[in-house]
């Protein structure tokens, strides 16, 4: 099993648009290593020919009617927006995404 | 006078059809109640102004969707959301009239075992304010044993009504997956999340499924029932084979007067007429919480991105571009335990660990469910303790997240397999409810709801707390 090192605790902070702060770090780190070493055991079995199961139920895909549906007004949309500019979300610019 | 810790939703309704209450003096008794002990038990994040009508008042989990009422998930993250459209399970409780008293305090994100992650405070458990109420669902449950709501609608992801239900000594029921809509809920972990009834009674917490459950065409993963649901009737148990696994009734984490009590609770069982043998779920146990830790947070993970500080909820002042925007809006809006989760989730999502994590775990979940659909061969339902121990102290399990997960031991596998689960109170340990868990295959509520009912009227467990009678 991976132990997690402070350099991929920041590379998967950073996949997950998360800042961490420096106080934070630490106590992270050990948390994570211990989570991980609990949930690996999961490895212990051998489930080479076993299928995954992603989702309970027998389901197969609906589909509805291909018909216009009523739907949030811009306004409704907006409603909940911490900033706007006319009918659209502002966001701060720049920075790689 | 009306007496709110005695008054369960069936007799509320009779009262209101009855005329012998209004709407209005009944929803104002609620309103009294958690004027009276919501301060101490912090219950509500939101409590509502009356809304008008004759229907029975219902507490809603704060996770879930409510038009125009604040939904914090528990976290500051969403702090000042007003959603601007109505979670179908609350547009369902508004067709049969039912009235929202308010919304109640959860784990952050419905992530924990004690109310304690949520970042507004904990709530109390209402038979010792000293100790948690449970979780996620901690705010439902307390507001209906101490009589601030008559039912009340919850979350479950891997225990979150059972064990709150076990913790404060109610009913809880969580459905089979897919038979309640999740459209406009909170989404923590959407391969496990269900939407369920809290309540006084088995009647009442079966009458709150029959409105709830249904196919609903906003959210894809929902069927109809194979058949209606039936209140429970008195009756004894004859016929039905009730199976109890081992491994989940004699696992060393249980407390022996948790175990005393299922176990008294499981000869009832058997003297009300029903065949009771025992059972094996080995790796369901075993695995079912690693299990349950990996798929829960991957999903989270994902689910958790939308919270971005672009388009609702809460977004940092302190950023001079978008992608600090994104980082420091998480890392302030989020408390701990979704950290830990989101972390957890992308790092087993992540290229050269998703086969060794998330994969192998949606493995072990076949597993889990192939055990469970065995037992069923031979059982009708089975019986466990909900949780291994009675409620415990605020603070007691905060600084270990892996002690906090081992609260729901006993409820996970069932929800990994997608099956319902039903939590009735069967007595007292230390004083504090002590809660059994009957589980059934997919679609088997009616069993269940039977046998509760007849465990409830033989044990006559009474639901309100010692220290409020």
């Amino acid at each position: 099993m991976t132990e997690i090192s402070r350099e991929l605790l920041l590379h998967v902070a950073h996949l997950a648009r998360l800042e961490l702060r420096d106080d934070e770090l630490a106590r992270l780190e050990t948390q994570l290593n211990d989570i991980l070493a609990a949930v690996s055991k999961v490895a212990e079995l051998d489930l080479a020919d076993v299928t995954p199961t992603s989702h309970p139920l027998d389901v197969v895909n609906v589909w509805d009617e291909d018909e216009p549906w009523p739907c949030l007004s811009v306004e409704e949309a907006l409603e909940n927006a911490p900033e706007r500019e006319g009918d659209f979300f502002k966001v701060p610019p720049g920075g790689t995404s | 006078m009306i007496d709110t810790l005695r008054l369960g939703a069936e007799e509320a309704k009779g009262l209101l059809e009855r005329k012998e209450i209004s709407g209005a003096e009944l929803f104002a008794a609620y309103l009294d109640a958690i004027g009276e002990r919501d301060p101490e038990l912090h219950c509500y994040l939101h409590v509502c102004e009356d809304p008008g009508g004759d229907g029975i008042p219902i507490a809603i989990k704060d996770v879930i969707g409510t038009r125009g009422i604040p939904t914090t998930a528990g976290s500051k993250i969403l702090d000042g959301y007003v959603p601007v459209y109505d979670a179908t399970v609350i547009t369902r409780c508004k067709e049969h009239g039912l009235r929202v008293l308010g919304k109640t305090n959860t784990d952050e994100f419905a992530m924990g075992s004690s109310t304690e992650n949520s970042a507004f405070g904990p709530s109390r458990n209402p038979w010792d304010p000293t100790r948690v109420p449970g979780g996620s669902g901690g705010g439902s449950a307390a507001a209906v044993s101490a009589g601030l709501a008559p039912w009340a609608l919850g979350s479950d992801t891997g225990g979150s009504i059972k064990q709150p239900s076990a913790l404060c000594g109610n009913v809880g029921l969580r459905p089979t997956y897919g038979t309640v809509s999740r459209y406009g809920v909170v989404a923590f972990a959407s391969s496990l999340d269900q939407v369920g009834p809290v309540a006084r009674s088995v009647r009442d917490c079966a009458y709150l499924y029959s409105i709830l459950a249904g196919r609903d065409h906003c959210d894809t993963t929902t069927v109809e029932l194979p058949e209606p649901v039936r209140l429970p009737q008195d009756g004894d148990l004859k016929g039905l084979r009730i199976g109890v696994p081992r491994e989940l009734n004699e696992h060393e984490a249980i407390d022996p007067g948790v175990r005393d009590a299922v176990r008294r609770a499981v000869e009832l069982c058997a003297q009300l007429g029903a065949e009771v043998g025992e059972c094996s779920l080995p790796r369901s146990v075993e695995f079912g919480l690693p299990c349950y830790y990996l798929v829960a947070p991957a999903e989270a993970s994902s689910n958790l991105a939308r919270y971005d500080g672009v388009r609702f909820g809460y977004r940092s002042p302190h950023a001079d571009d978008r992608l600090e925007m994104y980082t420091r809006t998480r890392e302030e809006g989020f408390g701990d335990e979704p950290k830990r989760r989101i972390l957890v989730g992308t790092y087993a999502l992540s290229a050269g660990y998703y086969d060794a994590y998330y994969g192998q775990a949606q493995k072990v979940r076949t597993v889990i469910a192939r055990e469970h659909a065995d037992a069923f061969e031979r059982f009708d339902a089975l019986v466990t303790p909900t949780s291994p121990t009675v409620a415990f102290e605020l603070g007691g399990k905060t600084a270990d997240p892996l002690a906090m997960y081992a609260c729901d031991l006993l409820t996970i596998p069932s929800c990994m397999a997608g099956l319902p689960g039903l939590n009735v109170p069967v007595g007292l340990s230390e004083g504090l409810p002590v809660g059994l868990q009957l589980i059934g295959p997919q679609f088997a509520e009616n069993t269940l709801f039977r046998i509760g009912h007849a465990l409830e009227r033989t044990i006559g467990f009474d639901m309100v707390p010692e220290r409020l009678r």
